[in-house]
C-alpha cells in the first residue's frame, strides 16, 4: 500500500548517522543499541503491517536516567524520536524512518509494587498488559483494560492510545484506571504526573498524556489501578436472525438498566472465521452473535440472565447458550480475541476501529455493507456493541496494489462514515500514520490548532513520533502567545 | 458591583470573550456562582456567566449519553435523566451547604470542578464520565473535544484538561457526559466504634471484595458520638440482600454491623457527598484532601498534633474533608507538612477571602509540572483573561 504519506526524511540527519550512533552508544550499554539493518528490520513496522520503514536507530534501554540521556541526546542534535512499546500499534504509531530513532521500553518491564489495600500497583510501562493481571491474579485482583493483543502489548502503549478491550463498557478504558505516570520530557526532564491518589492537583496533565500517542513525553513508569474480580463471570452466547435484531437487543439490554460487564457482536463472516479458529462452539446458523459476560455469585448471574433472555427473546433470539465451565468460558473468549489474527490467517486485512452512536448501528452496518461491496471486497464485523466501538475487518491481498488501494479507500469511507453518524474516527486503536490525513474530517482547524498548541508546550519542534495524528499540510510551529 | 455578561447563545459567548480578549479585559468566568468562593479570589471587574446558555441537547438513554448547554441547571439534567431510571455516576457535591451559596448550579460548573462525590471510589470521577465538551478559549474561538460516544481516542483529549480547570482555560459552552442506570437500591453496612486506621482497614477490606462496594466513609468520634464506618452496596435489591450478608461476614472481625437502607441511607450518603458533617461552625476552613487511604489516618494524627480538627474520610480514606481554624494560614503550614512525602495534596475549600489570597488554594505544584501547567494556561488563554490567578499565580 503507498496511500499514506511519509514526511520526506531530514537529509542532513541521515547523513549524521554514523555521529548520531556514535553519540547514543555513549549513553547506553552496546546490547541496548542496535544498528545493523538486519537487526532494525524487525522494528520497520508495527501491526500496521502494510508500511515498513527502516529507522536511523534502535534504542532499548533500561533505566529512566537512559530514557533520560537519550532524550536529552536527540532534543540537543535535533534527532526525531518515535517512542515504541511491543509495536502492536494497529494505526502505525510505532512505525519510524529514515532520519529518527526508535526508543523501546521493552526491557523495562518490572512490577515495582503491589498494594492491595490501596488497589494500586507500580510498574514499569514495558511490562505487558496480561502481565500485570498475572502479578495480581494470586489474590484475586486484575488490571481492567484487556485489549485482545493484552499477550504482547505494553502499558506503555496502551497509556499513548488510552487502549480499551472487551470489558471497558464496565470498567472504563486506560485513561480511567491509571492514576500517574513518571514520563521523560524530550528535553531530559523526569517528571511525576498524577501518583497514588485518587486525584492530582491543578491541570489535568495525566489526562492529555494518556491517548497521546508518544507525542507528549515518554512514559517509564506507571501508577495503576486494580480492582478485585468479581466472585464469577459467565459469558453467554445469543444467536440472532439478523444484525438489527441483535442490536435493538443491546439497546433494550441497558434501557433495561443492566451494565453488562462486555456485550460483543460478531457478524456471519466473523462468526465463522472465529469458530474455524476456536472451536468456541459459536453457532453457525445465525446472522449475528453476540457475546454479553455477566458478574457476580451464581445466584445472582442466573438472576440476571434470567433478565437478558426475556429481553432477547423478545428481540427474536434464534439461539441462548451458556458457557457451563471455565475451558467453555476460555474458549469463547480465545475465539473473540483471535478475531484479528483468525481473520489473518485466510486473508490479508485491515482493521477500523470508529465508534458510533448505538442507535445508529443497523444504518452503519447496512452502509458497511453497502461501501465494501461497492470495491468489490469482503468484511468481517465484530465490536463492541455496547458503546459501539466498531472493527470491521476488511480483508484484500496485500500482493495486488489495486486491491491493497481499494481496501485503504474502503476503510476511509467507513470511518467518514462513523463521523457522519455522530462518532469519531477511533475508539481504541489510535489515529497514528493511518487516520492522520482523516482528522479534518471529524475536527475543523481551530479544534486541530488548539490540539497542536498543547502538543507544542511539550516538544516545538515535532521532534516526538512526528508525522503521526495531525495532518502533515497545515502544521505551524507555533509563535510567541505570550500577549 | 461588576459588568455582568449574560450571552444567550454560544455565538454572543465567543463574541464577548473575542472583545475581552482584544481588549486584555480579564474574565471572571462562572455558571451560578455556588462555587465561586473556591480558588484565590479574582480581581475582576467584569463577570461573564454561561447561566443563559441552557438546555438538554441530547438525550439518547440507550446510547447512556447526555448532553446540555452548560448553564443548565444540574437539577435539571439530574430531573431529565431520573425519568428514564438513570444518573450521573459521579454524585456531583452540592457546594451550597459547605460554601453558603444560593442558586443552582450549572452542569458546566460541575464539569469545571471535577466535581466528584462518593461513588468516585468505584464509578471514576467526574472527569471519567465526561466525554465530550464545546468551549470558547482565551482567543474567542469555538473549540470541541471528544464528542457523544463514550469510546473515542481521536487526538489529544483535552476534555480531561478542561475537567476541573475552574474556567481559566476556557469557557464551556456545551457538555456531554456518560451516565449508567440509577441504582435500583441502596444498603449501607454500618460498623461502630472504629479507631480511624482501623476503619481504613475496613474500608480496603470491603473495597477489596468481590461485592462491589462502591463508597465507603468513616466518620470518627467526635462528629458522632461513636464512630461509625460505613460501606454501600447498590444494585438490584435480591443480589444487596446477598452482598451485604456476605460483606458483614467478611468484616466480621471488625466488631457488630447494622445495614441501613432506603431513604435513611440514601440521605446519610448525601450528607457524606456534601460534606455536611463539618459545615458548622460556619467560620471554621475547611479543607478537602487527597491521599492514597493506607497513608490518610497517619497524616490525620499529625495534622491533629498540630492543629484543632474535625474531619471525616470518603473514597475508603482516600479523600479526607477536614475543617480547622481559620486563623493565620487556615493550617496550610502543618496541612501540607504531614502532607509532605506522602503523595496527598490539599485544596483549601472554605476560608475568608483575605486567607485564600494569601494561602495557596490548590497544592503548589514541582517546577517542572509547574512551567507545563503555565505553558498550557498559555495555549489556550494567551492573554490571561479567563479566571485569572484563580488556580494559582499565572493560572
Amino acid at each position: 500500500m503507498s496511500g499514506i504519506a511519509f514526511p520526506t526524511p531530514d537529509a542532513r540527519v541521515v547523513a549524521r548517522r554514523d555521529e548520531i550512533v556514535a553519540g547514543l552508544s555513549r549513553l547506553v550499554a552496546p546490547e541496548a543499541l542496535v544498528t545493523s539493518e538486519d537487526e532494525r528490520r524487525a522494528f520497520e513496522t508495527d501491526g500496521l503491517t502494510a508500511y515498513r520503514k527502516l529507522p536511523l536507530a534502535v534504542v532499548l534501554p533500561s533505566t529512566t536516567e537512559e530514557v533520560s540521556a537519550i532524550l536529552r541526546y536527540c532534543h540537543e542534535n535535533g534527532v526525531k524520536v518515535v517512542p515504541r512499546g511491543a509495536g502492536t500499534s494497529l494505526c502505525g504509531g510505532a512505525i519510524a524512518q529514515e532520519d529518527a530513532i526508535i526508543l523501546g521500553v521493552s526491557k523495562m518491564n518490572r512490577v515495582l509494587d503491589v498494594n492491595f489495600a490501596d488497589r494500586t500497583m507500580r510498574v514499569q510501562a514495558g511490562i505487558t498488559n496480561l502481565a500485570v493481571s498475572q502479578a495480581v491474579n494470586y489474590e484475586g485482583f486484575f488490571y481492567a483494560p484487556d485489549p485482545s493483543s493484552q499477550l504482547a502489548c505494553t502499558i506503555a502503549g496502551n497509556i499513548a492510545n488510552n487502549s480499551g478491550g472487551a470489558h471497558c463498557l464496565k470498567y472504563g478504558v486506560t485513561t480511567n484506571n491509571v492514576l500517574g505516570v513518571r514520563m521523560v520530557l524530550l528535553d531530559g526532564a523526569i517528571v511525576d504526573i498524577g501518583g497514588d491518589a485518587l486525584d492530582a492537583p491543578g491541570y489535568d496533565l495525566l489526562g492529555i498524556v494518556v491517548g497521546s500517542e508518544g507525542q507528549l513525553g515518554v512514559v517509564t513508569e506507571a501508577t495503576l489501578r486494580i480492582l478485585r474480580a468479581a466472585e464469577g463471570a459467565r459469558p453467554v452466547l445469543f444467536g440472532f436472525p439478523t444484525s438489527e435484531s441483535a442490536g435493538a437487543c443491546v439497546a433494550a439490554i441497558i434501557a433495561a438498566g443492566i451494565v453488562p460487564v462486555a456485550m460483543e457482536f460478531m457478524d456471519k463472516p466473523a462468526i465463522e472465521i472465529c469458530e474455524a479458529f476456536a472451536k468456541a462452539g459459536y453457532p453457525l446458523d445465525v446472522e449475528a452473535l453476540l457475546i454479553i459476560e455477566v458478574e457476580g455469585s451464581d445466584a445472582e448471574m442466573d438472576a440476571t440472565l434470567a433478565r437478558i433472555v426475556e429481553i432477547a427473546k423478545q428481540h427474536g433470539v434464534q439461539t441462548v447458550k451458556e458457557s457451563k465451565s471455565a475451558m467453555e468460558t476460555a474458549a469463547i473468549w480465545k475465539g473473540r480475541k483471535s478475531a484479528f489474527g483468525a481473520t489473518g490467517r485466510i486473508a490479508d486485512y485491515i482493521c477500523m476501529d470508529g465508534t458510533i452512536p448505538t442507535g445508529q448501528l443497523p444504518y452503519v452496518l447496512k452502509r458497511m455493507d453497502e461501501i465494501v461491496k461497492g470495491y468489490s471486497l469482503r468484511v468481517a464485523n465484530v465490536f463492541h456493541a455496547g458503546d459501539g466501538n466498531l472493527h470491521p475487518l476488511i480483508m484484500y491481498n496485500v500482493n495486488d496494489p489495486v486491491e491493497a488501494k481499494k481496501a485503504e479507500d474502503a476503510g476511509n469511507d467507513i470511518l467518514t462514515l462513523c463521523v457522519e453518524v455522530g462518532g469519531c474516527l477511533t475508539g481504541e486503536h489510535g489515529v497514528g500514520i493511518e487516520k492522520r490525513d482523516l482528522m479534518r474530517r471529524q475536527f475543523n482547524d481551530v479544534d486541530l490548532e488548539q490540539q497542536m498548541r498543547v502538543r507544542a508546550v511539550f516538544d516545538r519542534q515535532w521532534l516526538l513520533n512526528p508525522a503521526k495524528v495531525f495532518p502533515l499540510e497545515g502544521r505551524w510551529l507555533p509563535q510567541t502567545d505570550a500577549a | 458591583m461588576t459588568d455582568l455578561l449574560q450571552p444567550r447563545d454560544e455565538a454572543e459567548l465567543a463574541e464577548a470573550v473575542r472583545s475581552a480578549f482584544a481588549g486584555k479585559t480579564p474574565l471572571a468566568v462562572e455558571g451560578a456562582g455556588t462555587k465561586a468562593g473556591i480558588g484565590r479570589p479574582l480581581q475582576t471587574e467584569r463577570t461573564l456567566t454561561a447561566k443563559g446558555l441552557t438546555g438538554v441537547t441530547l438525550y439518547e438513554p440507550s446510547e447512556m449519553v447526555i448532553g446540555a448547554r452548560a448553564g443548565t441547571p444540574l437539577r435539571e439534567i439530574e430531573a431529565t435523566l431520573a425519568e428514564k431510571g438513570q444518573a450521573l455516576t459521579f454524585e456531583p457535591v452540592d457546594y451550597r451547604g459547605l460554601l453558603g451559596t444560593a442558586g443552582e448550579p450549572t452542569i458546566g460548573g460541575v464539569a469545571a470542578a471535577n466535581n466528584s462525590g462518593p461513588r468516585r471510589i468505584m464509578a471514576g470521577a467526574c472527569r471519567d464520565s465526561l466525554i465530550g465538551v464545546r468551549f470558547v478559549n482565551g482567543r474567542g474561538e469555538v473549540v470541541k473535544t471528544g464528542g457523544r460516544v463514550m469510546k473515542n481516542v481521536t487526538g489529544l483529549d483535552l476534555v480531561k484538561l478542561m475537567a476541573g480547570s475552574w474556567g481559566t482555560l476556557g469557557v464551556m459552552s456545551e457538555v456531554i457526559f456518560k451516565v449508567l442506570p440509577a441504582p435500583a437500591h441502596t444498603v449501607t453496612v454500618v460498623l461502630h466504634g472504629l479507631d480511624d486506621a482501623r476503619a481504613v482497614e475496613a474500608m480496603a477490606a470491603g473495597l477489596g471484595s468481590p461485592f462491589e462496594v462502591n463508597g465507603a466513609a468513616h466518620l470518627p468520634a467526635g462528629l458522632e458520638r461513636v464512630s461509625k464506618t460505613l460501606l454501600r452496596l447498590e444494585g438490584f435489591p435480591e443480589s444487596m440482600a446477598y452482598r451485604a450478608a456476605e460483606l458483614r461476614k467478611l468484616l466480621k472481625g471488625f466488631g457488630g454491623a447494622d445495614v441501613v437502607e432506603g431513604d435513611p441511607a440514601t440521605s446519610l450518603w448525601r450528607q457524606v457527598r456534601d460534606a455536611t458533617f463539618i459545615a458548622e461552625p460556619r467560620d471554621a476552613a475547611v479543607w478537602r484532601i487527597s491521599i492514597a487511604p493506607s497513608k490518610a489516618a497517619a497524616a490525620v494524627a499529625a495534622i491533629r498534633r498540630a492543629l484543632p480538627v474535625r474531619c471525616f474520610y470518603d473514597w475508603g480514606g482516600g479523600l479526607v474533608w477536614l475543617a480547622t481554624t481559620p486563623a493565620g494560614d487556615a493550617g496550610s503550614g502543618p496541612i501540607r507538612a504531614a502532607l509532605a512525602g506522602t503523595g496527598g495534596h490539599a485544596t483549601l475549600i472554605r476560608a475568608p477571602a483575605e486567607v485564600r489570597a494569601s494561602v495557596p488554594v490548590f497544592e503548589p505544584q514541582p517546577a517542572a509540572i509547574a512551567a507545563l501547567s503555565a505553558g498550557i494556561k498559555a495555549s489556550f488563554d494567551p492573554a490571561g483573561i479567563l479566571n485569572p490567578g484563580r488556580m494559582a499565580a499565572g493560572l
